[in-house]
């Protein structure tokens, strides 16, 4: 299986991702990617912060695709990164690519990555208003039901 | 503490930013666990007791449970509530 894990303080260019888990055996990439929304309760964000402990995160996303390896035996390839430091509005904060031979297993591979990464990457969300700021988690409950 | 054992504990998001600094070091006794470098934490920094019962903690990069026995050297980490994605 192909991997590419990263968290990066650059810009996270989905087409990368892909390029690093393309097989000729395979007929689907799925890619997931999350982008940072302008608002929080109807409070406007103006940019967001993200702390990782970097050498856990990018261990725990190993772990995540040795999980989805065991999972859907067929995939050939994970791809996750992750942003830290100052992200603006709209820009990308996390990708997933996943390349399966076809794009069942691949688009499952994908949302279930996407859902446990949420759950465990060691990462923190700060959202910064023009009044101040807060941390932001993911609530454990859309985490928890993750679909398997 | 004679035989005691220095751990540094490092601290991320909320919880760094409650105590100021990204890890402090703590002095454990020789069979302490990572429920007591927690107690231990809050009892030095009690600005992190409203985050601590919320938090996971981390031992070498891996999260463990409550009951984990530390050793000398050991990275702990208190891991609040995280936000990826």
């Amino acid at each position: 299986m192909r991997t590419f894990y990263q968290i990066t303080d650059t810009s996270i260019d989905p087409e990368t991702l892909r390029g690093a888990i393309t097989d000729a055996g395979s007929g689907a990439i799925a890619t997931f990617v999350g982008v940072t929304r302008n608002s929080f309760a109807g409070k406007a964000v103006r940019h967001l912060e993200y702390e990782a402990y970097a050498p856990m995160a990018e261990r725990e996303m190993e772990r995540i695709g040795m999980e989805i390896a065991g999972l859907w035996p067929v995939v050939t390839g994970v791809a996750i990164a992750h942003r830290v430091g100052r992200v603006e509005i709209g820009e990308a904060s996390v990708a997933i690519a996943i390349s399966a031979p076809h794009r069942r297993e691949a688009l499952a591979a994908c949302a279930h990555g996407i859902d446990r990464l949420k759950a465990t990457l060691p990462v923190w969300k700060k959202e910064v208003f023009a009044d101040g700021s807060e941390w932001r988690e993911n609530r454990e409950e859309e985490e928890l039901d993750d679909g398997r | 503490m004679r035989d005691g054992m220095r751990v540094v504990v490092r601290l991320f998001g909320p919880a760094r930013e409650a105590v100021g600094a990204g890890s402090v070091e703590l002095e454990l006794a020789p069979a302490a666990t990572a429920a007591d470098a927690v107690v231990a934490v809050g009892e030095a920094h009690p600005s992190l007791a409203p985050l601590l019962p919320r938090s996971r903690v981390a031992v070498n990069l891996e999260y463990v449970d409550a009951g984990t026995p530390l050793a000398p050297g050991d990275e702990i980490a208190i891991l609040p509530p995280v936000g990826g994605g």
